[in-house]
């Protein structure tokens, strides 16, 4: 039992050597990136790319503009917009870390090779998310670019803090790999209803995290799931680093200044990464110990 | 429960909140609620009803189904009713909690017509799933993204969490092919005091396009299922799986 339990909490096992990171890393963000874009004609594929975040995007836009008679000078409706956009990532990265976990072992039935391949598995698995980062990045580039041009979103290029925009942005990708390794550690353990898994995750991060609404309008007794979710932080930083006046403009976190919101946004990815690493080896254990490796659900 | 109730109900939540942070009127929040339960027909329909046949391909049961002594039509229809009756237990369980979350206040002018307005939809809505149906009979992988990429643009263009009639009259008419939108158009104005003042159409007129579209579902669901069947038996895509 000793022996078990320290070979669930030996972290130093987690991490990998620089060889072993760079192969499974590198092989799997290419195989991710050939499932992801194999399956059709590059044009469906950008049909797909943009009109379902267009098509989300949309919903809120119509809703705003039958309240406010179309008046998109307001600070709320940037605030709305950008926080919608840049909330892609969250649905793409998270989901689609676990989503390799889901498509390797009931899909195309190889989860078993890839935990006897000498590959470094939480490595492999966000190796797998860079695929749906580089397709979020489209649709996330693609629905600001059509804020900008036909909804007035004013960014100012010259004015915008691009320094404090990539480091959150950057910072805020590993976040969101490292709650996706969390829920792959879940949907190893998972026999039913791992195809919700990550849509059920992102959904209620949607509503706690203030991505489409400043957190003062959620009831007081479910703000502090928002305050203690680093997703609050990284919308935050990013609203700001694009349109510092509009983002400021809400009392939320308005007390916050931008390095402090980085420095929370760090050490709550710190702690995530801490516990998605706990978290994952633990399920993966567990897993390994149930033979649930190569189960198959029917897919 | 917490997938099917609990989740849809987060989303129903969060479009409501987005209201009130820009200050809509208190009947945007009744309107949310309802769109957010019919959204479970409307999953139901394209991820159980349409893509039914690409996932008894994948697992190897579709040729069983062509080959066992009854239609295909029948065994649609029989998962129709079956879905059809776990989805409204569903969306009323949305309805109730969302209400009960938001206190929605209701007031039905005509109970004969809403049920009238519900089955009609239903039946429209099941039917063009068996059209979808017969056309994901001959598709492999892209069934999945063809669903995927059916879900928010049918959200947006059948007002699911707003009025139809905000949007452009062609656009909200062309919606109108997806029977949830009329549907959720009429049911709003039987259900809510301010609902006939935001319809699209009057109730009657709904009424008679949602019959009508049953029909021309219902009826072009069992031609194309046929011719379907006939070609992916011809082209050897019946029990063709890409993995």
């Amino acid at each position: 039992m000793t022996n078990q339990k320290s070979k669930i909490f030996n972290l130093k096992s987690l991490v990998p050597d620089r060889q072993t990171f760079t192969r499974s890393f590198r092989m799997a963000a290419w195989l991710g990136w050939q499932i992801e874009s194999n399956w059709t004609d590059p044009f469906l594929f950008a049909i797909y790319s943009i009109i379902k975040p267009l098509s989300g995007a949309a919903i809120l836009v119509v809703m705003y503009s039958i309240v406010s008679g179309g008046n998109f000078e307001s600070p709320i409706f940037p605030y709305i917009y950008l926080g919608n956009a840049f909330y892609m990532y969250v649905g793409q990265v998270m989901t689609g870390i676990s989503w390799a976990i889901i498509d390797d072992r009931e899909h195309y039935k190889t989860l078993k090779y890839m935990y006897m391949a000498p590959i470094h598995m939480p490595t492999y698995l966000m190796g797998r998310g860079v695929a749906r980062f580089i397709v979020a990045s489209i649709s996330v580039l693609i629905t600001i670019l059509f804020g900008v041009a036909f909804l007035h979103i004013q960014i100012d290029l010259a004015a915008v803090n691009w320094g404090l925009f990539f480091l959150s942005l950057f910072i805020g990708v590993i976040m969101l790999a490292m709650m996706g390794l969390i829920l792959a550690g879940i949907t190893l353990m998972l026999a039913n209803h791992v195809w919700f898994i990550g849509d059920a995750t992102a959904g209620a991060l949607y509503l706690f995290s203030g991505a489409i609404f400043p957190l003062d309008v959620l009831p007081a007794f479910l703000r502090p799931i928002g305050f203690i979710m680093p997703i609050t932080y990284w919308l935050e930083l990013l609203r700001r680093s694009l349109v510092g006046s509009v983002a400021q403009a809400f009392p939320t976190l308005a007390g916050f200044s931008n390095a402090q919101l980085l420095y929370i946004l760090i050490g709550l990815t710190i702690v995530f990464g801490v516990l998605s690493a706990v978290v994952f080896h633990w399920c993966e254990f567990r897993a390994r110990e149930r033979g649930m490796l190569d189960m198959v659900t029917n897919y | 429960m917490f997938f099917d109730i609990v989740m849809p109900l987060l989303a129903v939540s969060a479009y409501v909140f987005v209201y009130q942070a820009i200050g809509a009127p208190e009947e945007y929040v009744g309107f949310v609620v309802m769109g957010g339960a019919m959204t479970a027909f409307w999953m139901n329909v394209l991820w159980s009803m349409s893509s039914q046949l690409y996932w008894e391909k994948e697992m190897g049961n579709l040729a069983l189904y062509v080959m066992a002594p009854n239609s295909m039509m029948a065994i649609l229809l029989g998962m129709a009713l079956g879905g059809l009756v776990a989805t409204t237990l569903r969306a009323l369980a949305i309805t109730i909690l969302g209400s009960w979350l938001f206190q929605i206040p209701y007031q039905v002018t005509s109970f004969w017509q809403l049920f009238l307005v519900f089955t009609l939809a239903m039946i429209a809505l099941y039917g063009m799933g068996m059209l979808f149906a017969s056309l994901f009979l001959l598709l492999s992988r892209e069934a999945w993204h063809l669903s995927n990429l059916a879900q928010e643009p049918v959200y947006l263009f059948s007002g699911f969490y707003f009025p139809i009639k905000s949007l452009n009259f062609w656009v909200a008419a062309s919606a109108s092919i997806i029977p949830l939108t009329l549907g959720l158009d009429a049911m709003r104005q039987l259900v809510f005091e301010s609902g006939a003042a935001l319809g699209f159409l009057s109730v009657p007129l709904e009424i008679g396009i949602l019959a009508i579209l049953s029909v021309v579902f219902v009826t072009a669901a069992k031609y194309l299922l046929a011719y379907m069947e006939r070609l992916s038996i011809r082209e050897g895509r019946i029990t063709e799986s890409r993995r």
